[in-house]
């Protein structure tokens, strides 16, 4: 019964169609906002997340995000590294000084001061050019989205002048930092280097970042940290999360992002299910003499959840690809770069689009289920 | 299988729809018995019950009070289920609106009793193919009802009511849309497969030119049976 189940959706390819689509758009549309979602969520976290190096975060004990910070006192770095458990902690500095090109283009930009001896903190890919440089007087690495949008147009070179807070550097490598939240150019500098691009205050020791020596967990660190200097520790994926969580917080994304997924959800559900429920409320008379001819209600069940799933699954496939084809074209630009299609988005997906289906199956069902098989001999 | 034992047998049959000021006695106390291997007609005018008469005999509808025994068998004591076997094993229908699924072919509609029995789809069509081929329909198999004349779709589900050997063929104005010549090719066929010593056929009709073909004639009005007659059976 499975191939007259099968027939009977397909025969009219417009309602077939119309189901398709309805499922497939649905799915385009949760799978696209959810991604966008948790990738601009992300990027709340890029310069954490780039850090690889450390596990264990060690900041002011009112620092809340990222971009938020207060500096330490020099005094705190040594602090930390006496507090047993810890293989290894170097400073890291954070400022947001303005850049400025020798043509006159400027952006605000993000600039993390590295451990002068170790470079520790340094995403890894490069572009062009090498973290080796760095040793060079006056020299930054910059990522590649920071460097097209202070030259637009123009091939990456290395060797170019510019000015930080007043002081003129040299760009000696080219990055793939990951996006930041805002599109400010991404700049790494030593330590020593990046401390003057900031106006001067009494300290400015951003954050002292660490690693557990063998034996104790990121966790345990940053437990005994907090313990021995009153200081604020957390591992690099609580640190990620704060920033995350501040956003969420007491930003406007999580309801702007929120109501698309939501409409997308509810218009999912009433057209794809009002559309199934008509679909089935049309066949209502051939289902009818199905009965009448002995075919029992489960097997009717199965043929409709069978239509149903059929639907849900060719549509949700199509949709699946709709997004990823979206995030495969827009993932080459610049501004959108690192967002990408997420596994968990595809999976809540999957389960928004089960529901659906269940729900337009379930209401479809009651129908098929009381219908009375003595109406078939009524013309 | 004794030849004693009638296709059907109603006794004191009785069905209401309704309660209280609503209720509405549609069958009241309807005696019937059509023999085996016999076309029984069944005709009255339009609202006297004829309908519910044949739904209640298919067990498509519960009975109020009495009893209707299929060959012997009283399906209305059987559990839901089995009762839904039986009429899956025994039973065929033929409607006034044919009531072809649109979306099969031919071949496809005749075979959907053995496909609801669980017959694999090969031996289902095979036999599907061979039952057209002796209804006239050789050339039309693979044609979907859309594309098939009144006359073409009524012999398909001709096919689909005969294709699992159902003991009891029940039909509802099977000619009614048709001219008198397509009527009479569709009876013809109906009679030829249909009717064996162990076998029987109850049609409603208002189509009294078809009445030649009937054995015995069962005229119902508001709810009973008035008047029972014997046919020529040609």
């Amino acid at each position: 019964m499975n191939l007259v189940a099968w027939r009977m959706l397909t025969h009219e390819r417009a309602k077939y169609l119309g189901l398709i689509f309805a499922i497939a758009f649905s799915t385009f549309l949760l799978e696209n906002q959810t991604s966008i979602f948790a990738g601009i969520l992300k990027r709340t976290a890029s310069q954490i997340l780039d850090v690889t190096d450390a596990d264990v975060w060690v900041m002011d004990p009112a620092t809340q995000y990222f971009e938020e910070t207060k500096a330490l006192r020099d005094t705190d770095l040594t602090r930390v590294r006496s507090v047993p458990g810890l293989a290894w902690a170097v400073r890291l500095f954070k400022g947001m000084p303005v850049a400025r090109t020798e043509a006159g283009r400027f952006a605000q930009s993000i600039v993390l001061g590295l451990d002068d001896a170790t470079l520790t903190g340094a995403p890894r890919r490069m572009v062009m050019g090498s973290w080796e440089r760095l040793r060079e007087p006056d020299s930054v690495v910059m990522d590649r989205a920071g460097y097209l949008l202070l030259f637009p147009g123009e091939p990456l070179i290395l060797g170019r002048r510019l000015e930080l807070n007043d002081h003129a550097v040299t760009l000696v490598g080219i990055s793939e930092a990951g996006a930041p939240f805002a599109s400010f150019p991404v700049i790494h500098a030593r330590y020593s280097v990046a401390v003057n691009f900031q106006g001067m205050e009494r300290s400015q020791l951003s954050y002292v970042i660490g690693r557990p020596a063998p034996g104790m967990t990121p966790g345990e660190l940053c437990a005994a940290i907090q313990e021995r200097t009153g200081l604020r520790a957390r591992t690099s994926q609580e640190f990620a999360f704060d920033c995350v969580r501040y956003y969420l917080k007491n930003t406007g994304i999580p309801v702007n992002f929120g109501i698309t997924i939501g409409i997308a959800l509810v218009v999912g559900t009433v057209v794809a299910g009002q559309t199934f429920y008509l679909f089935t409320i049309e066949n209502l008379r051939q289902f009818g003499t199905l009965k009448a001819i002995g075919v029992p209600n489960p097997r009717l069940i199965g043929m409709v959840l069978l239509q149903a799933f059929s639907v849900g699954l060719i549509g949700f496939a199509l949709g699946t690809g709709m997004a990823a084809a979206f995030f495969d074209i827009f993932q080459a630009k610049t501004a959108t770069r690192g967002i990408i299609l997420m596994w968990q988005s595809v999976a809540l997906t999957g389960g928004c689009m089960s529901f659906v289906v269940v729900v337009a199956s379930l209401l479809s069902l009651r129908r098929v289920l009381i219908l009375e098989p003595a109406t078939v001999f009524r013309s | 299988m004794k030849p004693s034992i009638p296709a059907v047998a109603c006794r004191d049959l009785r069905k209401h729809f309704g309660e209280g000021d609503t209720r509405i006695e549609v069958l009241r106390g309807v005696g019937l018995e059509a023999a085996a291997g016999e076309l029984t007609f069944l005709l009255g005018p339009s609202g006297c019950g004829k309908t519910t008469l044949i739904s209640v005999i298919a067990g498509l509808l519960d009975s109020s009070s009495g009893s209707v025994e299929i060959f012997g068998e009283n399906t209305e004591r059987l559990a839901p289920a089995d009762r839904v076997r039986f009429r899956r094993a025994n039973l065929g229908f033929v409607f006034q609106q044919y009531n072809l699924l649109p979306s099969l072919s031919a071949t496809e509609n005749a075979a959907v009793p053995l496909l609801a029995a669980g017959v694999r789809h090969r031996e289902a069509f095979a036999r599907a193919r061979e039952l057209l081929h002796r209804l006239g329909l050789g050339d039309r198999m693979d044609t979907p009802p859309s594309q098939l004349s009144g006359g073409q779709q009524q012999r398909v589900a001709l096919a689909r009511a005969l294709i699992h050997g159902p003991r009891l063929l029940v039909c509802d104005e099977p000619t009614a849309a048709m001219d008198h010549k397509t009527g009479e090719v569709v009876m013809e066929l109906l009679a030829g497969a249909a009717l064996a010593p162990d076998r029987g056929v109850i049609v409603v009709t208002h189509d009294t030119r078809m009445l030649h073909f009937a054995h015995t004639i069962a005229r119902m009005d508001d709810g009973q049976i008035v008047e029972l007659q014997r046919g020529t059976g040609t």
